[in-house]
């Protein structure tokens, strides 16, 4: 029969076709789904992946839309990436991006209606604040008392959506919002107010700082000794024991910075694009910012484009919907054919397939 | 192989062009869960199919499920005015400061918004009187716990919520004095496993009738298989329970979305409007009774709510007190708008607090 045989040289050209291929089969089965939903399968991956960017109704609206919806996915996974090339798994994106949220939206309205311009940069501070504290505490139990950082980091998320159903129903709710829960609207309160930065687009300094993340983390993986010792202690932590550093310190700045950046996120998304803590303020960026940081391979680079098409699926997705009558499931599953072709390539590029005689 | 790599390079290239529509009018709907979750969005949904069939080809409706309400409303809200609708029906509470947004960058475009409380030039709110039906089921329940615990499974403590949870005690109270309610409060509008998991503690502890606001059917089938009784929310739920369906508070926005799709081609569409319609105007129907209902709860059942509808009577008449036994409507007095609306106590009787 055939067996799969580790490669000894690896190819640059199949780790850039991978994701080019894993498109390709999704548009081509996803385009059979489509087709046996009864809709024009062409239409719909054209709707998808074209019209949000090319079309004359909504490209002008939808392109900046792109970059907003991708940004936190962005900021969340290069976080990430870095935990993930040290083999430290933080899966609790989520909890620290409520937690950033929480804290930043906490100390605005603690102070409203005081108007001042130190009120927003340290509104970043408390939201980075917010997701690291977050993150600190699987990071301690696992350096104290060995505990999983999977779980805990995952479990804490179910946590601090309790705490942020109590902000919105209690601490933080608008005493002006006649007892419905949600907080004040953060737009409405100039000081506080992720602002947009290019007039009608929508796009926000969370935008900003997403990209220039993602030349600071390529700075940081490929010309920075933290880079090199994270990928070290990733491939071989015995190699990584020489250096005379201790795993823990790794453990614990991995879940710092990904901490740090989920909750700055969510800070940015909750001064602007969504306005408010709401009960449902968290849509799961954290959780596709786990699927985002595997298609871009852990790549700064590699984000930056997975992110986009991550965030052009959504755009896209939503226009199919109510364009040719998809449902929203037929999306999610053709987002989930992504993923599966693009980590169905991987093995091809890390392993080579052997046909065997009899 | 050749052949896959033309269709990838097709893909790309080929441009349709003919996605445009014919209607007069086009019309959104978005939904936060599925249309098939049988309660809430199922009945907004049966509303947008009669605005379908009352306008035929005049009017082209479009619909979006499972839309968060947060940032991605706003989104999904905007992309349907660009792409040429008329007038958008925002059907969840969550979705109030996005329309708001939305209808400021565009004004010619007419909103609508569920449940909500503010409004503008092109935006009007509308809601239901749900609170009229509790009472009509509050008193069923009243009548046939044998228990004389009701179990009540409840969403968010929002007014709505808190003004359907007194006016069903104050029903079944006058009904039967020796009734209990024991709520639960799961914090979500649509989650069948905690749904079901809240409806067995409450049977648990003793509860042989269960009313609950929040959407799905888990609660029918958990009081089918416990050998309890259940109403339908929103929906008629019989199919999930045919032993355990009493009754149902049906939601009727068909009418209303039909009504106000019309004064919008006419021209007679007003932004800034308020709308609270109960059984009177059909946005509140009390479905068919169970045949496990006596004859004379029936009756008494159905003159409740002929005389809500006909004004006779209010689901909130004094003497009322607060649960903390102060005084909140004198003999006779009804309550006013304002406090229903704002609605954020429980009155005397019910036990457990509303959380903060």
């Amino acid at each position: 029969m055939f067996k799969l045989e580790p490669r000894v040289e690896f190819s640059p050209m199949i780790s850039f076709l991978g994701p080019l291929f894993s498109i390709a089969l999704t548009m081509i089965f996803g385009g059979i789904l489509f087709f046996f939903l009864g809709v024009d399968p062409v239409a719909a991956i054209k709707m998808i992946f074209w019209d949000p960017l090319m079309s004359e109704t909504f490209a002008e609206y939808s392109r900046p839309q792109i970059l907003i919806k991708a940004a936190p996915l962005i900021l969340i996974a290069l976080g990430l990436s870095l935990g993930f090339k040290a083999n430290i798994w933080n899966i609790g994106a989520e909890g620290q991006y409520i937690m950033g949220a929480i804290f930043g939206a906490t100390f605005a309205l603690s102070l409203y209606p005081s108007e001042s311009v130190f009120i927003f940069p340290a509104m970043i501070i408390a939201g980075i604040i917010g997701g690291s504290i977050w993150a600190m505490i699987p990071a301690m139990l696992k350096v104290k008392f060995k505990v999983n950082e999977i779980l805990v980091s995952l479990m804490l998320v179910y946590v601090a959506e309790q705490i942020l159903a109590l902000a919105s129903l209690g601490f933080l709710r608008n005493p002006d919002g006649a007892g419905f829960p949600g907080s004040r609207n953060l737009n409405d309160y100039p000081s506080a107010s992720n602002l947009e930065l290019i007039n009608g687009t929508g796009i926000h300094l969370g935008v900003l700082i997403s990209l220039l993340m993602v030349i600071f983390f390529y700075i940081l993986l490929f010309r920075h000794s933290l880079g090199f010792k994270i990928k070290l202690i990733g491939h071989s932590p015995k190699a990584y024991a020489f250096s005379g550093d201790s795993p823990n310190k790794m453990v614990v700045i991995c879940l710092l910075v990904s901490g740090g950046l989920a909750g700055l996120a969510g800070l940015f998304e909750v001064a602007g694009p969504a306005g408010q803590i709401t009960i449902d303020f968290n849509v799961g960026y954290g959780f596709t910012a786990i699927i985002v940081a595997f298609l871009g391979r852990l790549n700064p680079v590699g984000i930056f484009l997975a992110g986009i098409i991550m965030a052009l699926t959504y755009v896209g997705g939503e226009l199919t919907q109510f364009m040719l009558n998809l449902p929203a499931a037929a999306i999610q599953v053709f987002q989930g054919m992504l993923l599966f072709f693009l980590l169905s390539f991987d093995l091809f590029v890390n392993y080579k397939l052997k046909f065997l005689k009899d | 192989m050749r052949n896959l790599f033309k269709l990838i390079a097709i893909v790309p290239l080929l441009v349709f062009a003919n996605i445009g529509y014919t209607a007069d009018m086009k019309v959104g709907f978005i939904y936060i869960g599925p249309p098939g979750d049988h309660g809430w969005n199922y009945q907004h949904d049966v509303g947008r199919k009669a605005v379908d069939k009352a306008f035929g080809d005049k009017v082209e409706t479009v619909f979006q499920e499972n839309v968060p309400e947060s940032a991605d409303a706003e989104r999904v809200m905007t992309q349907m005015a660009l792409s040429g609708a008329d007038m958008i029906f925002a059907t969840s509470f969550g979705y109030m400061d996005p329309v708001l947004n939305v209808a400021k960058k565009f004004p010619k475009v007419k909103f609508e918004h569920a449940t909500g409380y503010k409004t503008a030039d092109n935006v009007s709110t509308y809601s239901a009187r749900f609170y009229e039906g509790r009472s009509v089921i509050g008193h069923v329940a009243g009548k046939m716990t044998k228990s004389n615990k009701i179990g009540y499974v409840a969403s968010f403590p929002i007014p709505e919520v808190v003004r359907g949870i007194n006016s069903a005690y104050l029903a079944a109270k006058k009904a039967n004095p020796n009734v209990e309610f024991k709520v639960i409060w799961i914090f979500t509008w649509y989650d069948p496993a905690k749904e079901a998991d809240a409806a067995k503690t409450l049977i648990s502890q003793g509860a042989d009738v269960i009313m609950q606001h929040v959407d799905s059917s888990a609660i029918m089938t958990v009081a089918e298989e416990a050998g309890v009784y259940a109403f339908g929310q929103a929906s008629d739920m019989s199919e999930f329970g045919p032993n355990a369906h009493l009754t149902a508070i049906i939601n009727g926005w068909g009418p209303y979305y039909v009504k106000r799709v019309k004064q919008a081609m006419n021209g007679t569409w007003k932004g800034g409007e308020q709308t609270f319609d109960g059984i009177k105007s059909g946005m509140v129907v009390i479905g068919d009774m169970s045949d496990k209902i006596p004859d004379d709860v029936k009756k008494e059942a159905m003159a409740i709510a002929d005389g809500i509808a006909s004004g006779s009577m209010h689901s909130f008449t004094g003497p009322v007190n607060k649960q903390d036994g102060s005084p909140w409507l004198k003999a006779g007095e009804t309550a006013d708008m304002g406090t229903l609306l704002g609605m954020n106590f429980y009155v005397e009787g019910i036990e457990g607090d509303i959380p903060k």
